[in-house]
């Protein structure tokens, strides 16, 4: 026989442990029924086929050659309302609504859109089909598009305007130079220091190295670098200093070779000329460092002229340079070897000084002219960026869209 | 005359192609760059007989360095003929080809040391610049000496105790991301306008000392 003590304290244990029961009985139906429901949902979403897609919509992509179109639909209904019931999305095209039709691709169901390839002309009509456990839904078809080649990139416009703008702006002072008006064109020390190194070099009884970058033809830096060797070959042969010009293409080295003849015939030394002193020596970029430290350590030059696009060579050929007592003048428009130019050069060509060198040294009108257009442009340009850093700070982000080009 | 007058059409069409998508402008636009390409690769063959006219000469005639002309003329002789005729032909680029043998195990070592030479360089050159003698010197000192302590892991170390805005990484990439850059933009933006003046001087045909006929 338990006490009634005992009796208490068991029905106290008891009590709440029925409440407990009790409460997850109750509950049991609410934990349970989601899960039945979804598999309930699942189950049925594997025998149902899902419903179709929205409107497709078909666009020919803008800006481009017609080699392009963009499709789009909107999702099946079934995509949100059951989970799992769609797992992709056939797209298809026929020449026309009623076929035969071609798969384009096949994509996840969480993908609206498709751009398809084409050919200029060409008219297609495309259709959109939901894929799920169940089967393919009904395709809903889009109504038919061409593919065609734009005549102008719209997204291109303000590269466009500015173009012209500038173009605008050097034929102006060009026009103005030719008329005879005088043009104010600061100093360049590096470029006036062209005269004395090769005077130095004369004096010295030793050459002239010039490298012309390490770039082709088709960069605009090698093509300025030429120019101006032509001003350089004409002081060499005017002080009967040898000049040495390594190439690192052979196409700069035929032109090269062109520019140094002409300054020797345009001093009147067309006598003077040695053809082998413009050589190609190779397109490897540390093989050419390599032959030209070689050149610089053996024959020992006294000025050293480095104008045209260079990497990582740069410092390589500065600190030689400089190991060999030489004078140096660099100038390129990479702006990352600039710092190594500065540092191991005596002068140095910042940027655009570079492309400003052949019309500096040839003082010819037009040259100047085009260098007065580009001063102006830089004027444009940074009142463009005054007044969209003033609209930007308003609020304002039209003026910064459109100047936003693809 | 024909030479500008082809520059200039050339030159325009390419301008052109850029705003203009369309097939009858880009075609011929994109022909002529593969023209462009064919003919740099030709020149290539004018180059190889360039080195083999200079470099030939000097080494017959026994002139200063002779023996290095005759290193350099053998062993570009040697590759030439081992890429054409022992390589398998077009596919001298692939591994196991002694070609390739040749390019990975001669020349890379040697790109590879003239590479590392800049390690040194970069420290004399640094040694020389950082001569403090001028405002302008000490103030790139300054600068230099921040930069190079913050970006390595002792710069936080030393200053990790005090204020962010004064902890040494995070002057360091204030001076990378904004004077720094700042300066690296206006250059830079300075010499896409020498380019396109210099480019529109050669269409246009006013710099045009390249095509100069001899007098």
């Amino acid at each position: 026989m338990t006490s009634r003590a005992t009796r208490v304290r068991m029905t106290r244990r008891r009590f709440p442990l029925a409440f407990l029961a009790l409460g997850f009985a109750l509950l049991v139906p609410f934990l349970v029924a989601p899960i039945a429901c979804a598999q309930d949902s699942i189950a049925v979403a594997a025998t149902v086929v899902p419903a179709p897609v929205g409107a497709v919509t078909v666009m020919d992509a803008p800006n481009d050659r017609g080699q392009e179109v963009n499709v789009t639909w909107t999702a099946s209904p079934d995509d949100a309302a059951r989970p799992g019931s769609v797992t992709a999305y056939f797209v298809e095209r026929a020449p026309g609504p009623d076929g035969p039709w071609t798969r384009v691709d096949s994509v996840a169901a969480t993908t609206l859109a498709e751009t398809d390839a084409t050919e200029d002309g060409q008219t297609w009509t495309y259709r959109v089909t939901a894929l799920g456990p169940g089967g393919a839904a009904t395709p809903t078809v889009s109504s038919p598009v061409t593919a065609r080649a734009s005549w102008f990139n719209t997204e291109r416009v303000s590269v466009l305007l500015a173009m012209l703008l500038f173009f605008g702006l050097v034929v102006f002072f060009t026009s103005s130079a030719q008329s005879g008006k005088q043009l104010f064109v600061r100093r360049i020390p590096g470029i006036d220091a062209i005269e004395e190194a090769i005077g130095r070099a004369t004096e010295m009884g030793r050459s002239v190295l010039y490298v012309p970058g390490i770039n082709d033809i088709d960069d605009i830096q090698t093509m300025a670098s030429l120019n101006i060797l032509e001003s350089v070959a004409k002081v060499t042969a005017r002080y009967e200093t040898p000049i040495v010009v390594p190439t690192n293409y052979p196409v700069v080295m035929t032109l090269a070779q062109e520019m140094v003849k002409n300054g020797y015939i345009a001093a009147g030394r067309a006598d003077g000329y040695d053809p082998n002193s413009v050589r190609y020596v190779t397109t490897e970029q540390f093989a050419y460092v390599a032959a030209i430290a070689g050149i610089m350590l053996r024959d020992k030059p006294a000025a050293n002229i480095y104008l045209g696009s260079f990497y990582a060579e740069s410092l390589l050929l500065a600190e030689t340079g400089f190991s060999t007592g030489a004078i140096q003048i660099a100038g390129t428009a990479q702006v990352a070897q600039l710092p190594f130019f500065v540092v191991a050069c005596d002068y140095t060509l910042i940027g655009e000084e570079l492309y400003a060198a052949g019309a500096y040294l040839s003082r010819e009108p037009r040259l100047l002219g085009s260098l007065k257009g580009s001063d102006y442009m830089k004027v444009a340009l940074i009142a463009a960026m005054v007044i969209g850093c003033v609209l930007e700070t308003v609020g304002i982000t039209s003026f910064k869209q459109f100047f936003a080009s693809q | 005359m024909i030479p500008v007058v082809l520059t200039a059409i050339v030159g325009l069409l390419v301008i052109v192609s850029f705003f203009v998508p369309h097939g009858a402008i880009a075609e011929p636009a994109q022909i002529l760059q593969d023209w462009a390409i064919i003919i740099v690769a030709s020149g290539y063959v004018l180059g190889a007989a360039n080195v083999y006219k200079v470099n030939g000469e000097a080494a017959v005639k026994m002139q200063k360095d002779w023996l290095y002309k005759y290193v350099l003329l053998g062993s570009m002789t040697a590759m030439i003929v081992v890429g054409f005729f022992f390589s398998g032909g077009t596919e001298f680029l692939n591994e196991g080809s002694p070609f390739k043998w040749a390019y990975d195990y001669l020349y890379v070592p040697m790109q590879a040391t003239m590479f590392s030479l800049l390690a040194f360089f970069i420290a004399s050159a640094a040694f020389r610049a950082f001569r403090i003698r001028t405002v302008d010197a000490a103030l790139l000192a300054i600068a230099a000496l921040i930069v190079m302590v913050g970006r390595v892991p002792i710069g936080k170390l030393l200053t990790d105790s005090l204020p962010e805005v004064i902890q040494l990484p995070t002057m360091a990439n204030w001076l990378l991301e904004w004077p720094q850059n700042a300066a690296k933009r206006g250059i830079a933006i300075g010499a896409g306008l020498g380019v396109m003046a210099t480019g529109l001087r050669i269409i246009l045909g006013i710099e045009r000392s390249h095509m100069r006929e001899e007098a």
